[in-house]
């Protein structure tokens, strides 16, 4: 107390402290605020440090899937091993398998190599063939079978390199690591360092990555998103068709039409433990429901659909009852008093007042069902499909895999080709998760009334 | 403005229009309101006072089953309106709130514009047949409630952006619209300053002259001023009926007197 020393005392005896001075609690009291405002600040700053540092890890391991090593070189259409009946008809053509296409491109790509004064070294010619992607054969035939009128003709083509030499110019593969490698010789990755001075050899953009389906183990090059897209795009549309009407017709009538009772208290309880259920009960639930019991075909993005719907539900409902909540209880009064019945009061007051809300909800409900891999793991959608599904509705039936679910399958893959590809799916799934938000924000924004 | 009395003209006011009989309401186990009998007449303005918690705001929500939306509040006990009862099962407390509209404490407009507040009562009831008298209805409406001068501009401007006193009378002409018989008012001025409040006072001696207003009010002066029945509520009895000048002048019930002036409450 020895800063009151100077302070004068009142006429009551108490002494009187200026107001200038911090009393000693006053200075304790603020000390302890600064502190807890600093341990919340660090509590941000940790989190958006670790935020920073995983999307730093992610888009550095995860963009090169975005870009692909490929070759570039003349391919002659021999017609005599593409069309041996020699009369155009596709149906002939479409006998020749791949390995005959195969033929050609390795004898173009050695032909391609001596036009440019291109010394195979120490390579053999097998070695120099094995450089092109095993993809490459089947896109060419398509290509091919998609316009006959190419037969005989010589155009330049653009094949995807083998996944070692991919990993070569992105520095995975090294000489080093080629000695102990049986998918490619030390050779082959100095013929590609010849291939690149001559131009032939490139490191290019390959949105091929979110349209191709899935592939082997043997060509991580040629793996794409395709399938995992279409089949989350399928879960998520019947998602949002089964859930938000049944989740904002639930909500609706539990908040503005149930009577408050035991049931309803129930009910509601229920709800929120369905909310808490974890996800991979919810994936053996749809596998001896929906696959064993009711016999849908498995790996389906509708058995998919189905099961996120059930895991969706009390989110979107838990959402939409509390932005009715929110809307006040005077609009309804008013609604009431001039005669409305309660269905008119609800639609035509209270769920235009709590859209902006039930947006939000049912869209960030969608963003986290987008996400969801657990059940789907159990209901067979990890599976490798490379056929993609049908157009709806028949398609909903087809295998599917999804995008988190493709996720976890390349990233268990050996080749470290894949993890790769599992990190530029990831960078995808994100890209349209934060899709997702913005819209909800943005709708959320469009939609708000002032009352 | 100077003065705050309203001229008196010459209604009829002999003729009741809700008759209340042995009222009793519960919320739970609460005794709200305690055996209430009360005639409120037509064409005339009755007023409800008491200090707060008397039980005045829930026996007003009793006369359009207002209350129905509550779900623990129970009713009991006979409310005719012109002879018939609105608690039968055959009535549909919808078309009964449509006879018998209400204004609420705080003004309550719906955050839509102007005309289509006013539109509304008369759109879902189908009292109009077509826009032409939709139009009618509102500017009427409007009229009836002393606003269509200051609004008739703007009649598409959200009702929620106007003034708490003009927010207040677009919502006594929503009510008015849907043509109702009774007009019910709960604490309606409540939120307003005075000169709002002298405006929807001079409003509500207009209405009389159509309706029959039962207005809830915690003012005594207001009630000195609109009406001419008054009904004192106390710890949900009804204590004293009658015409507002006894009440004022020369109450009956020694708990009338101390409240008037000024003692409990």
């Amino acid at each position: 107390m020895t800063d009151l020393s100077a302070a004068g005392s009142s006429p009551l005896g108490r002494t009187r402290r200026s107001i200038l001075i911090a009393s000693p609690e006053m200075k304790r009291r603020n000390r302890v605020e600064a502190r807890f405002k600093y341990y919340g600040i660090a509590a941000i700053a940790v989190s958006l440090a670790i935020l920073a540092l995983m999307l730093f890890i992610i888009v550095r391991d995860g963009t090169s899937a975005f870009v692909q090593a490929k070759l570039t070189f003349p391919v002659t259409l021999d017609a005599s091993v593409l069309d041996p009946k020699g009369n155009g008809n596709r149906d002939e053509m479409a006998k020749v398998t791949t390995i005959g296409y195969g033929k050609v491109l390795t004898a173009s790509f050695l032909a391609a190599l001596q036009a440019k004064g291109i010394d195979l070294g120490e390579a053999s010619e097998k070695d120099a063939a094995a450089m092109i992607s095993k993809d490459a054969p089947g896109q060419l035939r398509a290509q091919v079978l998609a316009d006959p009128s190419l037969l005989g003709k010589t155009i330049e083509v653009t094949v995807l390199a083998g996944g070692r030499i991919d990993g070569y110019l992105k520095g995975r593969v090294t000489m080093d690591t080629a000695q102990r490698d049986g998918n490619v010789t030390p050779e082959q990755l100095v013929l590609a360092d010849k291939l690149i001075a001559a131009g032939m050899l490139a490191k290019k953009l390959n949105l091929q990555f979110l349209t191709l389906p899935d592939a082997s183990d043997q060509r991580p090059e040629a793996a794409g998103l395709g399938v995992a897209l279409v089949g989350s795009l399928y879960m998520m549309l019947m998602v949002a068709v089964m859930c938000v009407p049944v989740g904002v017709a639930a909500s609706i009538y539990l908040e503005e039409f149930a009577p408050k009772n035991r049931w309803t208290d129930l009910i509601e309880v229920n709800i929120a433990n369905l909310a808490a259920v974890p996800s991979i009960v919810f994936g053996i639930l749809g596998l001896a429901v929906f696959i064993n019991f009711m016999e849908f075909p498995q790996s389906s993005s509708l058995v998919g659909a189905l099961v996120i719907s059930l895991m969706t539900m009390p989110t979107i409902i838990i959402a939409t009852r509390s932005a009715i909540k929110a809307v006040p209880p005077s609009i309804r009064d008013a609604a009431l008093g001039v005669g409305a019945s309660r269905m008119q009061t609800v639609f035509h007051h209270v769920l235009p007042l709590a859209m902006p809300g039930i947006l939000t909800g049912a869209i960030l409900g969608l963003a986290s069902a987008l996400g969801e891999t657990a059940p789907l793991l159990l209901i067979g959608m990890v599976a490798f499909v490379d056929n993609y599904p049908g157009a709806p509705l028949d398609g909903f039936g087809d295998p599917a895999t999804a995008l988190p679910v493709q996720v976890y399958s390349w990233a268990s893959r050996s080749d470290p080709a894949f993890i790769e590809r599992s990190n530029g799916a990831i960078i995808v799934l994100l890209v349209f998760l934060l899709i997702m938000n913005v819209s909800a924000i943005l709708l959320r924004r469009k939609f708000e009334r002032r009352w | 403005m100077n003065d705050m009395r309203i001229t008196e003209r010459t209604v009829q006011t002999n003729q009741a229009k809700i008759t209340a009989r042995d009222v009793q309401v519960y919320y739970g186990d609460t005794h709200a309101i305690k055996d209430v009998s009360v005639d409120i007449l037509d064409k005339a303005v009755t007023a409800f006072i008491g200090p707060s918690g008397c039980g005045k705001s829930t026996f007003l929500r009793c006369l359009n089953r207002m209350n129905d939306t509550i779900p623990i509040c129970r009713v009991e006990g006979k409310i005719l309106l012109d002879g018939e009862d609105i608690r039968d099962v055959r009535v549909d407390p919808v078309q009964l709130r449509a006879k018998v509209g209400m204004v609420f404490q705080k003004p309550n407009p719906f955050p839509k514009s102007i005309y289509d507040n006013v539109a509304y009562g008369p759109r879902i009831h189908g009292l109009v047949r077509n826009k032409a008298e939709l139009d009618e209805v509102v500017e009427s409406s409007l009229k009836k409630a002393a606003l269509w001068n200051e609004v008739k501009d703007r009649l598409a401007a959200p009702g929620t952006g106007l003034s708490g006193g003009q927010q207040q009378r677009l919502c006594i002409a929503r009510a008015v619209a849907t043509s109702p018989e009774v007009l019910l008012m709960d604490e309606p001025c409540s939120a307003l300053d005075p000169i709002a409040t002298a405006q929807v006072e001079e409003l509500i001696d207009e209405l009389r002259a159509n309706f029959s207003v039962v207005i809830v009010t915690h003012s005594m002066q207001q009630a000195a001023r609109v009406s001419q029945k008054t009904a004192f509520f106390h710890l949900g009895n009804l204590v004293e009926y009658g015409d507002t000048t006894t009440i004022f002048t020369n109450p009956v019930d020694p708990r009338t007197e101390s409240y008037i002036s000024g003692r409990i409450g």
